[in-house]
């Protein structure tokens, strides 16, 4: 196949995975047990409001043509309206979206920050006592979940040290905890990718050749193992950063920081369904995109990607 | 290579745990006003909660619901994610090209996003916690196990059952599912782990376990109002959980060495 095919062909398989998600997030609606209407307005709205808002939902209308609808709002970039603060869905996102992508983008920092170097500790020294030391650290990592650790972090920073904010994103210093807790798991599960990208990289045959050469270990590992393992580690990294937006609803939530997260929780316990629709058809769209582009960038890299 | 012993006493202790929870009767709902927010004594060894709950049975019952949930999403995810994989896999053309849209479609939801919005919709609730995370945990398995017959189809043993003549379901099931079951298993013992997590984040949010009914999740969520006053009411449900999650991890570690299975 053609590169120009390819990417043709990639675009209209992104879309149609895009599709599938839509029609996902459409169908929540459709799964509130019992009368969504009832449920968002609660027992004793009165008829006139119920029927005005299932209209304004069409939800009066047949299953097709709300399919329809749904479809043709989306791709004028509209994504409804909020039922409890009257705004566009996409105002209140745009709103919320600088403080998620800050957060996500700092976290990811972190991760690779502690990642790459005790990966490369860990594969360098596998089985010895720098591997135990890293390996150790990731499965700590990916055995504390962030709703814990976050306010494990504001008992010792910020009740006991008084160093940072406990909340909020309005005060300078306010971004290093949420920002410490969303990145410990994504650096335990990249500490453990790089060691294991290494790992088998460093089995190969050119490794032995190099070695057989004379090449010392740090020039093996930067010269040949790394540039090789590269790829690989591009493709996860794209997955990490995409999952760190599903991770931050939970660290916003801890911190009250003032993202998609919050807004998405906020969205659920008021029964804002549109809203709620909104937020994850946002997060679930990042991450496709996300991943379909690190795939493309594979190919720019990777001379032997293209041809296929 | 040796079990490692701490961590199969930690999960011990968590079976233990969860059926000291669901055989003794406890009075986890026992609310004694005088003891509002006690540190841990001999009376109540990890303290009361907010109404004055002990918190070492609450604890216990959460270990069962953990427990609960974590066997039965684990079961249900394994067993349907598998079919799904196994048949599109081995049938391949257009069932399997379908299935596979489908997967990409579940798999597009990063995390615990999908099971958040099928909670979300559906209310709290054991039965609704299991079902949105069996949703979201289904496909992972699907994925793997058809890797595997692809890979495993053009096998010798297969390819001679086919040509003797035996049914799609019999090459399935006998010559094909047996062999794919190790990397399986191992991506479920790692499953249970990210269940217990979910299971938590779930009622954390307050999206699991309906009250009164404790969860570590929402023994958390529910202590972090407290934390400056009483932080053992979010301590003691942090470790019980971080513990239990590492205990799993540990041993789905030791069990992929010991299969030496790849992981996909």
């Amino acid at each position: 196949m053609s590169r120009a095919l390819g990417l043709v062909w990639g675009l209209f398989d992104t879309l149609l995975v895009l599709a599938g998600v839509a029609c996902l997030v459409f169908a929540l609606l459709h799964l509130v047990p019992g009368d969504p209407v009832a449920v968002m307005l609660g027992e004793s709205a009165r008829p006139a409001d119920a029927a005005a808002l299932r209209h304004q939902l069409g939800l009066d209308r047949p299953l097709a043509e709300q399919l329809g609808g749904f479809f043709t709002q989306l791709a004028q970039g509209d994504l409804g309206e909020s039922l409890q603060q009257h705004r566009p869905v996409t105002t209140l996102i745009g709103e919320h979206l600088p403080a998620t992508l800050e957060l996500a983008g700092a976290a990811f920092l972190i991760a690779v920050a502690v990642a790459l170097p005790l990966g490369i500790i860990a594969a360098r020294h596998a089985h010895h006592w720098p591997d135990r030391l890293a390996s150790g650290f990731a499965l700590f990592g990916l055995s504390v979940p962030n709703f814990w650790l976050g306010p494990m972090l504001i008992l010792l920073f910020s009740i006991y040290l008084g160093l940072t904010p406990v909340s909020g994103r309005s005060e300078p210093g306010s971004l290093i905890l949420p920002a410490i807790t969303l990145g410990l798991s994504m650096a335990a599960i990249t500490t453990r990718m790089v060691r294991s990208t290494l790992l088998e990289v460093l089995a190969q045959p050119f490794i032995r050749t190099a070695r057989a050469k004379g090449e010392g270990e740090s020039r093996v590992m930067w010269r040949h193992a790394l540039p090789n393992a590269a790829l690989p580690l591009l493709t996860l990294l794209g997955l990490q950063l995409g999952a760190l937006l599903a991770g931050a609803v939970i660290t916003e939530t801890v911190f009250a920081w003032p993202g998609i997260g919050t807004l998405l929780v906020s969205a659920i316990s008021q029964r804002d369904y549109p809203l709620v629709q909104g937020c994850v058809l946002l997060i679930s769209g990042s991450y496709v995109l996300i991943n379909r582009l690190t795939d493309l960038l594979y190919g720019v890299f990777d001379p032997r990607v293209r041809g296929l | 290579m040796r079990i490692p012993w701490p961590a199969a006493l930690i999960l011990l202790l968590w079976l233990l745990m969860a059926l000291a929870g669901s055989t003794l009767s406890l009075q986890p709902h026992n609310i004694q006003l005088g003891g509002i927010l006690a540190t841990p004594s001999s009376d109540a060894w990890l303290g009361r909660d907010e109404l004055g709950r002990d918190i070492l049975p609450r604890l216990a019952l959460g270990a069962g619901a953990s427990l609960l949930v974590a066997v039965v999403v684990v079961g249900i995810s394994a067993i349907a994610g598998t079919l799904v994989g196994v048949v599109g896999g081995y049938l391949g053309g257009r069932v399997d090209r379908l299935l596979n849209r489908l997967m990409d479609v579940f798999l597009a939801f990063p995390g615990i996003l999908l099971a958040i919005a099928l909670a979300a919709v559906l209310g709290p609730g054991l039965e609704n916690t299991i079902l949105a995370l069996s949703l979201m945990g289904w496909v992972g398995y699907a994925r793997l196990a058809r890797s595997q017959v692809l890979s495993l189809r053009q096998r010798e043993h297969v390819q001679a059952a086919i040509a003797l003549g035996a049914r799609p379901a019999r090459v399935l099931f006998r010559h094909l599912l047996p062999l794919t079951l190790t990397p399986l298993i191992v991506e479920a013992s790692f499953g249970v782990a990210s269940v217990v997590i979910a299971e938590a984040g779930l009622s954390f949010l307050g999206l699991g376990m309906a009250p009164p009914a404790p969860s570590w999740g929402s023994m958390i969520r529910d202590g972090v109002r407290y934390l400056l006053v009483a932080p053992h009411l979010v301590i003691a449900p942090g470790m019980a959980l971080v513990l239990v999650v590492y205990a799993v991890n540990r041993l789905g570690d030791w069990l992929r060495d010991r299969l030496a299975v790849q992981r996909a």
